[in-house]
């Protein structure tokens, strides 16, 4: 980015105007953001684990027995594996399609509109079809999926999916890659496609073949791009909470925190609901806080 | 990148098989290409046939294949059609439609509105810390929400909100504000300084040089935002969830409601509830595809 | 018929509320003044359930032809989001005038939290105490006190049973077994005959059905009901016990439960590919819509061991604290509880009227086999239903449940739920 300096402007304008026109944005996030994560913090330090109002502040006792409970760390580990999965499945998918629409594909638009678009389909929506798809009947009464492997005589590939106790989650994490692989898919174009073409021609020049060309020179250039693919995807699969439940409802068996927060709120536990809210906020931030800390900085060297 | 030698692959090959290997390599891209259009497009063939198919006609043998009747053929003999998934979905969905456009429009509009001003300040007329104060909006942006929901929940009861699209609508915009922000914020980053300078020696004030100057050439920034905002509103459900309920949401809780709620599973009518629901999201990413990925891609912050 | 609503048992609680939605207002009382109008919750707004709160608010209509009736049905079992708004909604002190609530423990919380008006007095006045069963106005009874009326009862001790599948392994379908122990040889019989699947399960809330059944085989009526009063200990042998046949049934179940809905599950025994599900009463409208007959393409009986026992659930509605037509919902309530409103609500959606002063003729066959036992047997609370335990007990089962489903691990399983126990009860 060309230095371009906006310091006299500043100097000159007093800060008023500006602060004024942001102003109900500030107070905005700072009540709804800021504001409702003190309170939910402080809820979650309260022994309000009914529809009665709390009647004393326990400190990080609800931290602890949420810490040391088995249903919580298997809702943990459930979300490990989706997460694994799901961001394997988008970095790949996403990686492997840029890499091939990276040029020279005649209807190149319409192979990407076909990968992207289920972005713009709800999980609620695509959570229906997937129930049917992910359907764990086999043999005759087999239907989805696992019908079609049977079809095609693949049956050996039939499985129970999501209902698997061990790896049930990773099934879970199919649709979710369906629905992003193509937006992994977007931001990578974008990285192959903001290589510089001096750079690529340079090395052909050189007589660098089509592989060296992307072993050396382009694949490198893409690092930051698929720090920003990592990040978004983690975060998002941290949330993820529709899909779960269209897919197979709040129970054990699929639990992430984030359902698991859902049914005990239902439950009227608020105390241990925003406990589980106040742990899933901090996973969050391990990702989010360095991230924008390095977009920050980059943007400042930029400049 | 300077030392790599030529290869000796480049150089042993004869044209003509290098044109080989060319036109085998480039067949082989796009075989692959295509099967993962299928698979990518599995899913939508399924919604399109099952929808079609009288309950009836529905068993796992033949779930896979088209219609044994379709619904003109069914209609003939009388008895349930593959229409009647669609009345009946239709029949579900169609209270929630009016309000979920009344909800996502106006919310798009707004948040767009506030987000460009942001934007406009954060870029082009700063404050002091304003790339702090920006970092703190924009980490709105990527907490999970379940953090803020349990106060929200209680904030709306004790304000007295009603359980429908209109606490929903405030919602969206509120936490829209943040991406809306960041879009218009990088767009912004884009234009010449000249014109600012221009502006200043006219002696033009901060409202004026936004209104003037920056809104007109906002457009495709606006477009942008607003089609993230209306998406994202549209296919919420996590709020819809917490904070409305069937008779007052949006779509996306009675599509819910219509695949999970039913006595019997109907997996025709859920599938065409499904299809109708993702109807006017899927339209504007046909439309205004190019647009769609813009917002996308300033997910990505940079 | 009750279907996925009660998959959202241990939720759906109340997701009656809605009160502040659209047409708001109404729950504020306001301007209205008096007592001409009364505003119910219910999550009956579709299918067979909608037809029984029509006839029901008929009913009302010629009863109470001066209030007008404020119909604030919130579609789908699935909306049980309103459970936390209709929570805040009561503690901010606007409640509507009556909700729907499943009868019993479930509504311990409002209850605890002093939501919920004492309509004992109603039942003295409407003769209530005599109409329903004794053993039912104890599992309602709590303090001395009662906080709801049921409207609608449901079996869930129920064996759906396919005789031409028993006939494979030679078994008299018209006989039940007398015991658990006979139960699971017979399973073991179809088994060895071939039967891939013997007795067919769904998803989670079913299974938690299916052990609470076990439970009251094992233990009685009694000392089931005691397991959620601590009259019964967890640690009792006779729920390990439980626990080791319970495991013994899944070991004859279909490999893909977890994954199935309840209906898809009873849809296996239609199809005659398994020969038992244990379901709510709920499953009869399966049955019919597959054009069944009972007693010869289907029967039923209680689960082995359970004779005599009557496992129920309701609805029923409430009174709130400040409710704002109060004369109103009485007034409703008395409509709910009546010969003519019961009767006119539970022909249409298929349940059994809580009252016992009714002509069974009236329904159809499978009705009125729950209505004698309904009369006769000893009733306790359904757990998978929210009438025995509190919503987070029972949540803190069923995620038991959801683990043992998948690990077997009958030590872990007894101490999970001896866990669950003592934290529910102190």
């Amino acid at each position: 980015m060309p230095a371009r300096t906006r310091k006299p402007l500043s100097r000159i304008r007093s800060w008023g105007p500006p602060l004024l026109l942001v102003a109900p944005t500030i107070v905005i996030i700072a009540v709804f953001v800021y504001g409702l994560i003190a309170v939910n913090t402080q809820v979650s330090m309260t022994d309000r684990h009914s529809l009665q109002p709390a009647t004393r502040f326990v400190g990080l006792e609800n931290y602890f027995a949420l810490l040391t409970e088995d249903r919580f760390l298997h809702s943990l580990w459930n979300l490990l594996i989706f997460t694994i999965v799901f961001i394997a499945g988008t970095m790949l998918f996403g990686f492997l399609w840029a890499w091939l629409l990276e040029k020279g594909v005649t209807a190149e638009g319409v192979f990407r509109s076909i990968y992207l678009f289920p972005m713009a389909v709800s999980f609620v929506a695509s959570g229906v079809v997937w129930r049917w798809l992910l359907n764990s009947a086999e043999g005759d009464r087999a239907s989805g999926l696992n019908r079609l492997f049977e079809s095609m005589g693949l049956g050996f590939l039939q499985n129970p999916w999501w209902s698997d106790p061990t790896w049930g989650m990773a099934a879970i994490a199919l649709p979710a890659v369906w629905q992003l692989a193509g937006y992994v898919m977007a931001l990578f174009l974008a990285g192959f496609r903001g290589v510089p073409i001096e750079l690529r021609e340079a090395a052909r020049m050189d007589g660098a073949s089509e592989w060296k060309l992307y072993r050396h020179v382009i694949f490198p250039q893409l690092g930051p791009v698929a720090l920003s693919a990592l990040v978004i995807v983690s975060h998002m699969s941290l949330k993820v909470f529709d899909l779960i439940m269209s897919i197979t409802k709040a129970i054990y068996q699929t639990e992430v925190p984030a359902t698991y927060m859902w049914v005990v709120l239902t439950g009227n536990d608020y105390a241990k609901a925003a406990t589980i809210a106040t742990i899933m906020l901090l996973l969050a931030a391990v990702f989010i806080v360095p991230y924008l800390n390095y977009t920050n900085r980059k943007e400042r060297e930029g400049r | 990148m300077t030392a790599a030698a030529p290869t000796s692959a480049a150089l042993s090959l004869a044209p003509a098989a290098r044109t080989r290997r060319r036109i085998l390599s480039r067949t082989a891209k796009y075989v692959l290409l295509v099967i993962f259009v299928v698979v990518v497009l599995t899913p939508v063939y399924v919604l399109v046939v099952t929808s079609l198919k009288p309950p009836a006609d529905v068993n796992p043998a033949t779930s896979w294949g088209l219609p044994i009747r379709w619904p003109w053929e069914a209609a003939t003999e009388g008895g349930p059609t593959g229409f009647d998934n669609w009345t009946l979905a239709w029949n579900a969905l169609a209270p929630s439609l009016g309000r979920t456009f009344a909800m996502t429009i106006p919310a798009a509009l707004i948040s767009s509105m506030l987000g460009s001003m942001n934007g406009f300040v954060f870029s082009l007329w700063r404050f002091p810390h304003a790339n702090l104060v920006f970092t703190l909006v924009l980490f709105g942006m990527f907490i999970p929400y379940q953090a803020i929901m349990t106060p929200l929940v209680q904030m709306k009861t004790t304000l007295g909100m009603p359980s429908n699209v209109v606490t929903l609508l405030i919602v969206h915009i509120i936490y829209g504000l943040p991406i809306c922000t960041l879009i218009f914020r990088n767009y912004y980053e884009s234009v010449p300084f000249e014109i600012l300078e221009a502006s200043r020696v006219d002696g033009a004030g901060m409202l004026r040089t936004f209104g003037s100057i920056i809104l007109p050439i906002s457009v495709p920034a606006f477009v942008v935002t607003i089609i993230w905002q209306f998406t994202s509103a549209w296919n919420d459900f996590l709020f819809a969830m917490f904070l409305s309920d069937t008779s007052g949401g949006p779509v996306s809780l009675a599509l819910n409601n219509l695949a999970q709620g039913a006595q019997l599973s109907n997996y025709g009518a859920s599938m065409a509830g499904a299809l109708i629901a993702s109807a006017p999201t899927l339209l504007v990413y046909i439309i205004l595809g190019k647009y769609f990925v813009g917002g996308l891609m300033s997910g990505s912050v940079k | 018929m009750r279907k996925k609503l009660i998959a959202a048992a241990a939720l759906a609680a109340a997701l009656t509320l809605t009160a502040c939605s659209g047409d708001g207002g109404n729950g504020n009382g306001g301007g209205d003044g008096g007592d001409n109008q009364v505003e119910v919750f219910t999550w009956w707004a579709s299918g067979s359930e909608k037809v029984g709160l029509d006839a029901l608010v008929k009913v009302f209509g010629e009863q109470h032809p001066d209030v007008e009736f404020i119909n604030a049905a919130v579609a789908g079992g699935a909306g049980s989001n309103a459970k936390a708004a209709l929570a805040s909604r009561l503690e901010a002190k606007n409640p509507p005038d009556s909700f729907q609530a499943h009868a019993g423990a479930e509504l311990s919380d409002y209850i605890a939290a002093g939501q919920l008006q004492d309509v004992s007095s109603l039942y003295t006045e409407f003769g209530l105490t005599d109409a329903f069963p004794k053993s039912l106005l104890d599992r309602l009874t709590v303090d001395g006190k009662i906080y709801s009326v049921p409207s609608n009862i449901h079996r869930a001790n129920v064996v759906w049973v396919n005789p031409a599948v028993l006939e494979k392994a030679g078994i008299d379908a018209s006989k039940a077994p007398a015991t658990m122990e006979a139960w699971i040889a017979d399973l073991q019989k179809l088994k060895d005959a071939g039967v891939e699947t013997p007795l067919a399960l769904g998803t989670e809330w079913t299974q938690m059905q299916l052990f609470e059944t076990v439970l009251l085989s094992e233990l009685g009526a009694d000392g089931y009901s005691g397991l959620w009063n601590g009259d019964t200990q967890w640690t009792d042998p006779g729920v390990k016990k439980a626990a080791e046949d319970y495991k013994k049934l899944l070991g004859y179940a279909n490999s893909d439960y977890a994954g199935l809905d309840w209906d898809a599950a009873t849809q296996i025994v239609i199809d005659g590919n398994a020969g038992y599900n244990v379901m709510g009463d709920w499953a009869e409208a399966a049955f019919q819509q597959a054009g069944l007959k009972y007693d010869s393409d289907y029967t039923t009986w209680p689960v082995p061991g359970t004779d005599g026992v009557f496992d129920f659930l309701a609805d029923s509605f409430t009174l709130p604290v400040g409710a704002p037509h109060e004369k109103a919902a009485k007034a409703w309530l008395q409509t709910v509880s009546s010969a003519e409103g019961q009767k006119a609500f539970n022909l249409a959606k298929g349940s059994i009227p809580a009252r016992t002063d009714v002509d069974a003729s009236e329904y159809p066959a499978y009705q009125q086999t729950a209505i004698a036992s309904w009369s006769s047997d000893t009733v306790v609370s359904s757990l998978a239903h929210g009438a025995a335990a509190p919503v987070a007990w029972s949540s803190d089962i069923s995620s038991a449940i959801g683990k043992f489903g998948s690990d077997g691990n009958v030590d872990s399983f007894l101490t999970a739920l001896t866990d669950a126990a003592k934290k529910a009860l102190g």
